[in-house]
């Protein structure tokens, strides 16, 4: 199975309906884009979505843009043929919607596999990711998340998860802690990564950036977005900031150090540090360096 | 196979083609209207013929009103008003497409 493991803290949704949309996104330098064939598409525009995406993925060169395919609902008549476009043009991915249980993941990966063989694409080079938009799926986020290997992901999605829960869309985000937390726990335990919904709100920037600082804190891997302003502000918020990778740098440094002189804890720029921080320094390093702002050769 | 009936796919928005398929005994003839058509005219018009001879399209008229669309966009109108006219909507060769 081919999960890479990459940054990916923007993912731009791309209305796969509307040729000036996907003609060149990757200008816009997200880490990922997700060719919508669901909700964004017209009813009556799903043939049309579904050969452009297939022209598109077959005669655009993103650029190193990791490419995603939003499929239509697992229970659709229009999933199978998305699928089967999909990998014939060689997506690195499938986003499955309103993910509910492991059986979901599992179809879902039969039809890629059996995609895979028809186009002699190699089987299992397509990852997945799962929408969870549902007070069903978040309670089952560890088994979706676990349910195949090609689980690349889980991503939240609020709209439909605040509806079915009768909850109201909050400047605070108080009606999302539960799902944030729990779909965030269940990814760490079952190694993916985790992906937090839209910001609908494009005009406000100040909240887009508390939301994004939020997420960040609780541990999130990314975020979807809407709009091409919102890639440059989330790839700001989720990169390590300067005193971040200085920091790291020190612990770094000064754990390597120790080892050599035999001492388990030690002082780093004011704080206790021991064993323990050398995780999360190394991971704020290699973000920093697949960010390209990190040039050093600690990681 | 033989153009029957019509059909359109595609928008007149920028980036975009319109392409509509008619009936036309004989021949498959491309009408094209386009801002660049002096210089990618030619070329736009040879993708059209060349993408409905993969269709296996025998005859019929193809009308393009392009607005500045890439080519795998016009490709991708004229496939959709393709299989729009023929009623396919599943298991389409993509491997030939």
């Amino acid at each position: 199975m081919a999960v890479t493991n990459r940054i990916r803290r923007s993912m731009i949704f791309l209305n796969t309906q509307r040729a000036a949309l996907v003609k060149d996104a990757f200008v816009y330098h997200p880490d990922c884009v997700i060719f919508d064939l669901e909700d964004a598409v017209a009813e009556g525009e799903k043939d049309s979505a579904r050969i452009q995406l297939y022209q598109t993925l077959k005669h655009v060169d993103y650029q190193g843009v990791e490419r995603w395919v939003r499929v239509n609902a697992l229970d659709s008549d229009l999933v199978n043929e998305d699928i089967r476009a999909a990998v014939a043009g060689g997506t690195e991915g499938i986003r499955l919607p309103k993910t509910e249980t492991a059986a979901e993941v599992k179809e879902a990966s039969a039809k890629i596999t059996a995609a895979e063989k028809e186009f002699d694409r190699p089987v299992g080079s397509t990852m997945l990711m799962a929408a969870l938009e549902s007070p069903l799926g978040v309670m089952n986020a560890y088994e979706i998340a676990t349910a195949d290997d090609r689980m690349m992901g889980i991503a939240l999605s609020a709209g439909d998860y605040t509806r079915t829960m009768h909850a109201k869309r909050t400047v605070a985000g108080t009606e999302l802690f539960g799902a944030r937390s729990q779909m965030l726990i269940a990814a760490r335990a079952a190694g993916v990564m985790a992906f937090d919904t839209v910001y609908t709100d494009t005009d406000n920037e100040e909240g887009f950036k508390k939301e994004l600082q939020l997420i960040k804190d609780m541990g999130f891997d990314g975020k979807s977005c809407i709009n091409p302003k919102q890639i440059g502000i989330t790839h700001e918020i989720f990169n390590p900031s300067a005193a971040e990778i200085k920091h790291a740098e020190h612990v770094l440094q000064a754990v390597n150090d120790s080892k050599e002189n035999g001492v388990g804890v030690l002082t780093v720029d004011g704080k206790m540090v021991d064993v323990a921080w050398v995780e999360g320094a190394q991971r704020n390093l290699k973000l920093a360096k697949a960010a390209g702002i990190y040039k050093g050769a600690l990681v | 196979m033989k153009v029957t009936t019509q059909a359109i796919a595609g928008t007149l928005e920028s980036s975009d083609a319109q392409v509509m398929i008619l009936p036309h005994s004989g021949s498959v003839k491309v009408e094209l209207t386009s801002s660049v058509f002096d210089q990618y005219g030619d070329h736009i018009i040879a993708l059209a013929k060349d993408t409905a001879k993969t269709l296996g399209l025998e005859d019929g008229l193809i009308k393009i009103v392009d607005k500045g669309a890439l080519d795998c966009t016009i490709k991708a109108r004229i496939e959709t008003a393709f299989y729009r006219m023929t009623g396919q909507t599943a298991d389409l060769p993509w491997e030939v497409l």
